[in-house]
This record gives structure tokens, C-alpha cells and sequence, in this order.
């Protein structure tokens, strides 16, 4: 009997009913030896191919672009309908106007010390959500190491330079005259603006996010017109890791302690201060720094590593 | 009014597991691994403590993360339920990393075994902080880090198959977070709260008048299908044959133990105390929950009986699991409920061991994962033939497992509930699935038991570690099948103490 035989041969683990493309032929189709992969591949073995699989490849093939398209309408409908029945924004009696911003507003100063009422918010009330966010940050930049700095023949992403294959044209901007002048005048102005913006984090507008953004771009301004060895001598892989252990470890400790006061009822020594002098605002100035270093730390790094493969 | 020391323990747990993390990434890798064990150790220690005071003081607790209580600070919140499930999950993923420490030291790079310890010190704060948290958005910052930090994992293998089902895994991932983070904005631009108690009093009384219906049912499902898309229900479990297939065993047992059971458990935090039980089943996101595991738990099955690579096999398998999860929180009610943690719970630790023991049946059968080359493997490797056996019994439901407790609770949920609607096609996909599930794992064990002829057995090699395993490895397969054997046979106590963490949640 047939079935008898179809039974035996998928107890043997001979037998695929589904499977068109099996995994074993995965890392092939990622190899760059062929840019036309994906279109042979299906030619390629016609024989272990059944009509029918085929016939319902191309079915799907056919169906998948109207499907998505007719789902996707679908989503922006619902989505645009909603936000159409959303409360109007900024006006003055939306449920985010409450009691939470009220305080945020009026006790903000007298209770954080923070001229900023942004940076009393993320740093003070909502504390424990912004040192997540900062941990986020060096999550990225630890699996970004494990994705590209590598050495070994495997990875995909270094493999690619290693082909005979004609490198991509690419610009390269330390021997272009006009960025070298312009960073020459521009980067000490880019630096100065950042640790102008995180110092003044809890007086004005801007913070640890913010002006660490603006470092970190000081940082790629410099790597890009004058080349890595130049970063290099102030910011390599050590100062990256050590920069990061201490701003990160330092609000961990920081926090843990001002969590573990505020919670168990018990005296503080850090205060908020004289609301509008530069050492104010207790924790906030020294968490700014911290954040503010991890993050420019942070867009080095991904720049770096994407660019080059290593820190 | 904070009455005793130990209350401090989930803030203490989830500090050290950053600290720790970040610590790690500049020690050698064997100073990393010390650091790590030992965090996973402390922090197992503080939550049994924890549980142990939650239960004699039998009232859930609100710790203020700062100085400033709801709605203007974060907080945590736990009663039983949250310290139970980390000290599961924490275990799992001791075990989990234990046992699989010794492939991945074989197959990771110098250089990068330290940050492997970071990402799983990452993954215990998240866990902490996902499950003991009482705001949304403290949720989805540590839902990014369990993200993240999965990829780092499963990047950390270095070949080009796991990198792709890595990313694979982020694209899929990203969505999901994308339109939970989505619900969350519509959710706090209607109710102006972020922390769980103030959202629940505002849903209440929004849904109560009618007020914004539809964003409000719009966040309900943006949430649901975000952390759904996440922990991989069907029909988004695609992801998880290619990024469990090509993962280490060690990465896919956390994945498949601990992660993707994280974002179901933030759900059902979410059901509890953001929405309310009345408002979620009232907007129909339960039914529709119900249908959609019911169909998981019926075409994952089906998907792994035609897969002839092992590793794919078991990962249909989880989304056929994870379709149970999500059929009985469908059913509703209490008992609903309890199934469904029970699930998790048993599918936590049957999975992890299931995977360890297929990396290393794959090793004595020249790292192939497919059916036809796997003959015999448990006569060449015994330890990982009885760990395999084991789980696949669990997985399909046989008494004084834990698997057993699971059917056997799922389908009495299903007959209690009021509705009856559910009762039947409830009935009738746990019988199907049941003997798909036999189908799928008896074909799998007959194969392995098969002596082959090609690759006989060395009997000169001890039982336990046919490739020079430790026996670190050993204890922790030991520990998973008493784990499994435990909860199968003792499920009362364990059952009843869910029953009373879920009634401090709040149902």
C-alpha cells in the first residue's frame, strides 16, 4: 500500500511535506558568492520540487504583495480612525493635563531642585525608568560588539570585505580639505555646546540625552575628518569600557540609594539645594554627566563599529 | 508604611543585575562567569526569601521607587505571584545557561564570552523588573532590554545562520514593541497615567461612560497582539523555527523558557491591574485570544510533524505550546487563568532541557539535525537521550508530569466556565493536539532509540557525558526532570499558592 510507504519514509525522517527551501540551504543563501541567490535557487532544484509545491510558491508569490498591501490599508484605517477620536492635544481638559503634571509643574522646583522641569521628571521623580533607558543604551552598543567585532571568517558582515569582490566606492572624508578646516573650527564649538548642555542639564533646556547626543556627534565630526587613529589616542576600547562601567555603575549605586531612602522613610543626605545655582538639584547634575557620558560613549561607539568593525 | 527589610529585595535584585551586567563587560570571561553565577544565585536566594515573607504576610506590597508615591514616581508592586515566577524563572535560567555553558564555549568567540554574561544578567534585571514593576513604561524600557540583550544572545554563536535568525527574531520583535509602545502612548494620551493603578481607575470609568471607545480598544489590541507578536502565538510563531533552529541550545533554551514567557506574564500584569479583568473580556481581545491559541496549539503541531530537522521540531513545538498558553488565558476566569500560569510554568521548564539534549544528541551524530542522521543518538549519548525522553513525555501530557497537570487543568477550566461555547472546542483541540503532540515526539524517540548501524554506540563511554560534559551539565538535566517530576506530583500546593497570587493581583 502507498500510504504504508509514505508512513515508513516520514518515520525515517526522509520524507519533507512542506518544506521548499530546507534550512540547510540557508547559510548558502546568505553567501555574497551570488547576487542573483534568490531568484536561482528556486531553478535550482526543480527535481526535489513538486508541481503542486510550486504552483503554491508562485500562488503565494502572486497573493503575498495584495494580501500585505490590503492589511496594511487595514491597520492605517484603524490607527487613523483612532487617532482622529483622540483627545485633542494640548488642549486644556485632556486626561494628561491632571493631577500628575500639575504637581510635576508646581512642586517640581521646590521638590527636585531642577529649574528643568524635564529633567526633575526623568531624573528625579521617574527615575528608575531613565536608568532602564540607559542600560538600553549599553545593551545596544554590547550586542552591536557581539554582531560585528569579529575576526573570524564567519561573519557575515566581515566576510563581505574579505571577498575579491571590488570594494563599494567610498568617500573617504580625511582627505577632503573642506570637512578638515570646518572641523577644525567646528569641533571645539560642538564640544564646548555639549558640555555646556549637560552641565546645565537641571537650569535649561537639554540634559544628559541631549547634550551626550551633541558630544557624540563631536566625537564622529572628528573621527571623520582627521580618521581614527586620532580618535584613537583619547578613545579607544579601554577608555570606552571604563567610561561606561563608572557613569553606569555610579547611577545604579546612586539611584539604589535614593530609591532605598525614599522608600523605606528614611533622611536623605543628598538635597535639592538653591534652585537656579549650577551645583543644585542634588542628584540630577552628577546623573546628567553619567547619562550624558554614556550616551556620546554610546554614538562613538555604534559609528565606530558599524565604520570600522571595532571600537 | 514599609514594614520589613525584605521588601527592599526586588529593588536590591534588580540594581545588582545591572550592576553586574555592566561589570561583567570588562572581566575576562572567567571572572564574567563567576559574577554571573553568583548574581543568579543571590537573586534566587532574595526571592525565596521574598516568598516566603509574601506568604506569611499575605497582602501585596507597593515599594515607592524614590520618593514619590503613585501617580508621580515608579513603583513596584508584588504580591506571591511575582517572587514564585522569578525564582522559576531565575532558576530556568541558571539551569539553562548551565547546561548549555559547554556548547557555547565551544562555539563563541575569545573575545566575546564575557558580554554573553552581561546579556544574561541583562535578561535576570529584566525579568525582575518586568515582573515585580507597577508602571507601564518602566515595562517597555525593560522589554527593550530583554530584546536586545536576546539578540546579543543569539548573535553570540557567530555563524551566519544564527546571525540571520537573529535578526529575523529583532524584526519580528521590533514590531511587536512598536505597537505595544503605540498602545501605551494611546493609552496614557486617554488616561493621563502611566502607573498601573491610576490606568486600571481611569479604563474603568472611560469604559464605564463610553468616553474615547474606540482608542481605548484600539491600546487594548495594540497591547495584546505587541506582546503576542513577542512571545510568538500563532500566526506570528515563524520566527521561532529559523531563530530556535539556528540558536545555541543555550540561547534558545532562555529564549524559549524565559523570554517569551516574560512578555505573556507582562500581559497578564497588564489584564490584572492596567485594564481590569471585566474591561478586557467585555472589548472581546479574549475571545479572540482563545481562537488564535486554540489555532497555535493546533497548526504548530501540525508544522512540526512535517519538519525532518529536529531543532525546527521542537520549535513548532513551543508555538503549539505557547498556543495553549494563550487558549486558556482565552477561556477566563480564574481557573482560565491558573492553567495558563500552570502552562507557563511547565512549559518553562520542559523546553530548556529539550533543547540542551538535542544539541548534544546532534553532537554525537556529526552535528547533523536531521531525523535520518539522528538514529541511534540515545544510545550514543545516554544522558541526552533520558533528558530528551523525559521532556518529550512531559511535553505530551503523560500523568505525574508536569505536562499532565497542565491538560488536565486546562480542560477542567474550559468545562467550569460559564460559557459554554468554549468548553467544546476547547475539549477538542487539547485531544487533537495531544495526539499530535504523541505523533510528532514518539516519531522523534522511536528514531533516537533505534540502534543504527553506521554510528554505533561507544561502549566504553561513561553514561553521563559521552564528550567529556561536566557535571555541572548533568545536575542541571537532573534538576529540570526533578523540576518536572515535582510539579507533576506535587501540583496542589503549587496550584494553590498561584490561586492566591493571582487573587493579590487583584482578580
Amino acid at each position: 500500500m502507498k500510504s504504508n510507504e509514505t508512513w515508513k519514509s516520514w518515520l525515517r525522517g526522509d520524507l519533507d511535506l512542506t518544506d521548499t527551501l530546507p534550512e540547510a540551504q540557508m547559510p548558502s543563501a546568505l553567501e555574497p558568492t551570488g547576487t542573483e541567490t534568490s531568484q536561482t535557487s528556486g531553478e535550482e532544484q526543480p527535481a526535489s520540487m513538486k508541481t503542486l509545491e510550486r504552483w503554491e510558491l508562485h500562488l503565494f508569490q502572486k497573493l503575498y504583495p495584495f494580501f500585505a498591501v490590503l492589511m496594511g490599508l487595514a491597520i492605517v484605517v484603524v490607527l487613523m480612525a483612532t487617532v482622529f477620536s483622540l483627545p485633542r492635544f494640548g488642549g486644556e481638559d485632556v486626561p494628561a493635563n491632571n493631577e500628575v503634571a500639575e504637581r510635576y509643574l508646581a512642586d517640581g522646583i521646590e521638590e527636585t531642585g531642577a529649574i528643568n522641569f524635564v529633567a526633575g521628571m526623568i531624573l528625579d521623580y521617574r527615575a528608575f525608568d531613565t536608568l532602564g533607558e540607559s542600560h538600553v543604551l549599553f545593551t545596544g552598543v554590547c550586542a552591536v560588539i557581539l554582531l560585528l567585532e569579529s575576526t573570524e571568517e564567519v561573519n557575515i558582515f566581515r566576510r563581505k570585505k574579505t571577498k575579491k569582490r571590488a570594494p563599494a566606492p567610498r568617500l573617504d572624508l580625511t582627505k577632503d580639505p573642506i570637512l578638515h578646516q570646518a572641523a577644525l573650527f567646528i569641533v571645539p564649538i560642538i564640544f564646548l555646546f555639549g558640555i555646556y548642555v549637560v552641565f546645565n542639564g537641571h537650569l535649561s533646556p537639554g540634559g544628559g540625552f541631549s547634550g551626550g547626543a551633541i558630544l557624540g556627534a563631536g566625537l564622529i565630526v572628528y573621527a571623520s575628518a582627521f580618521g581614527f587613529e586620532q580618535t584613537e589616542r583619547f578613545m579607544n576600547r579601554k577608555v570606552f569600557r571604563m567610561v561606561t562601567l563608572c557613569a553606569l555603575c555610579f547611577y545604579s549605586l546612586s539611584k539604589c540609594y535614593s530609591f532605598f531612602t525614599g522608600a523605606n522613610h528614611l533622611e536623605s543626605f543628598i538635597s535639592p539645594g538653591t534652585p537656579g545655582n549650577i551645583f543644585s538639584a542634588g542628584l540630577i547634575l552628577p546623573l546628567n554627566i553619567a547619562v550624558g557620558a554614556v550616551v556620546a560613549c554610546t554614538m562613538y561607539g555604534l559609528f565606530s563599529l558599524f565604520e570600522r568593525g571595532k571600537i | 508604611m514599609i514594614s520589613s527589610f525584605v521588601v527592599n529585595f526586588p529593588l536590591f535584585c534588580i540594581v545588582a543585575s545591572l550592576l553586574c551586567a555592566v561589570v561583567c563587560s570588562v572581566l575576562v570571561s572567567h571572572a564574567a562567569e563567576k559574577v554571573c553565577w553568583g548574581l543568579l544565585m543571590a537573586v534566587l536566594a532574595a526571592n525565596i526569601t521574598l516568598l516566603v515573607y509574601q506568604i506569611q504576610n499575605g497582602e501585596s506590597v507597593t515599594f515607592m521607587m524614590g520618593h514619590f508615591p503613585a501617580p508621580w514616581g515608579n513603583e513596584l508592586r508584588f504580591g506571591i505571584l511575582e517572587p514564585m515566577i522569578a525564582i522559576l524563572l531565575g532558576l530556568v535560567l541558571l539551569l539553562t545557561a548551565i547546561g548549555g555553558r559547554m556548547h557555547y564555549f565551544a562555539q563563541a568567540q575569545t573575545g566575546h564570552r564575557s558580554v554573553y554574561f552581561t546579556m544574561l544578567c541583562l535578561l535576570q534585571a529584566s525579568t525582575m523588573a518586568m515582573l515585580f514593576t507597577n508602571d507601564i513604561f518602566t515595562g517597555y524600557v525593560f522589554i527593550e532590554i530583554a530584546t536586545i540583550a536576546t539578540c546579543g544572545v543569539l548573535v553570540s554563536r557567530n555563524t551566519p545562520g544564527s546571525i540571520a535568525a537573529a535578526m529575523r527574531y529583532m524584526i519580528f520583535s521590533q514590531i511587536g514593541s512598536g505597537l505595544f509602545l503605540l498602545g501605551v502612548i494611546l493609552l496614557y494620551g486617554i488616561t493621563g497615567h502611566l502607573l498601573l493603578p491610576n490606568i486600571c481607575a481611569a479604563v474603568q470609568q472611560l469604559w464605564a461612560t463610553g468616553e474615547y471607545h474606540l482608542p481605548l480598544t484600539a491600546a487594548i489590541s495594540l497591547i495584546t497582539v505587541g506582546l503576542a507578536i513577542k512571545s510568538g502565538l500563532f500566526p506570528f510563531h515563524f520566527w521561532m523555527a529559523d531563530t530556535y533552529g539556528s540558536a545555541s541550545p543555550g540561547a534558545a533554551g532562555v529564549m524559549s523558557g524565559v523570554v517569551s514567557k516574560l512578555y505573556i506574564l507582562f500581559l497578564l500584569k497588564l489584564i490584572f491591574c492596567a485594564f481590569g479583568t471585566e474591561v478586557y473580556y467585555d472589548s472581546g481581545a479574549q475571545n479572540v485570544m482563545f481562537v488564535f491559541g486554540a489555532a497555535g496549539a493546533l497548526v504548530g503541531s501540525v508544522s512540526a510533524i512535517h519538519q525532518r530537522d529536529i531543532n525546527r521540531m521542537t520549535a513548532y513545538s513551543s508555538a503549539s505550546q505557547i498556543g495553549y498558553i494563550y487558549m486558556a488565558l482565552g477561556i477566563g476566569g480564574q481557573a482560565g487563568v491558573i492553567a495558563a500560569l500552570f502552562q507557563l510554568i511547565a512549559h518553562a521548564i520542559t523546553k530548556p532541557p529539550l533543547f540542551l539534549s538535542l544539541a548534544r544528541l546532534r553532537d554525537v551524530s556529526g552535528n547533523s539535525p536531521y531525523f535520518a542522521d539522528l538514529q541511534g543518538a540515545a544510545h550514543r549519548d545516554r544522558l541526552a537521550g533520558i533528558s530528551f525522553t523525559l521532556g518529550a513525555m512531559s511535553m505530551v501530557g503523560l500523568p505525574t508530569m508536569a505536562g499532565f497537570i497542565v491538560k488536565l487543568q486546562i480542560a477542567s477550566a474550559a468545562v467550569s466556565t460559564d460559557i459554554g461555547l468554549k468548553a467544546i472546542p476547547t475539549l477538542i483541540v487539547l485531544a487533537l493536539s495531544t495526539v499530535l503532540n504523541t505523533v510528532y515526539f514518539l516519531r522523534t524517540v522511536l528514531r533516537i532509540y533505534t540502534p543504527s548501524e553506521t554510528h554505533p554506540a561507544d561502549p566504553k563511554a561513561p553514561w553521563w557525558s559521552p564528550k567529556g560534559g561536566r557535571v555541572s551539565a548533568t545536575l542541571a538535566y537532573a534538576a529540570f526532570a526533578a523540576m518536572n517530576f515535582g510539579f507533576g506530583l506535587f501540583s496542589q500546593p503549587v496550584l494553590a499558592l498561584l490561586e492566591r497570587g493571582i487573587g493579590m493581583l487583584g482578580f
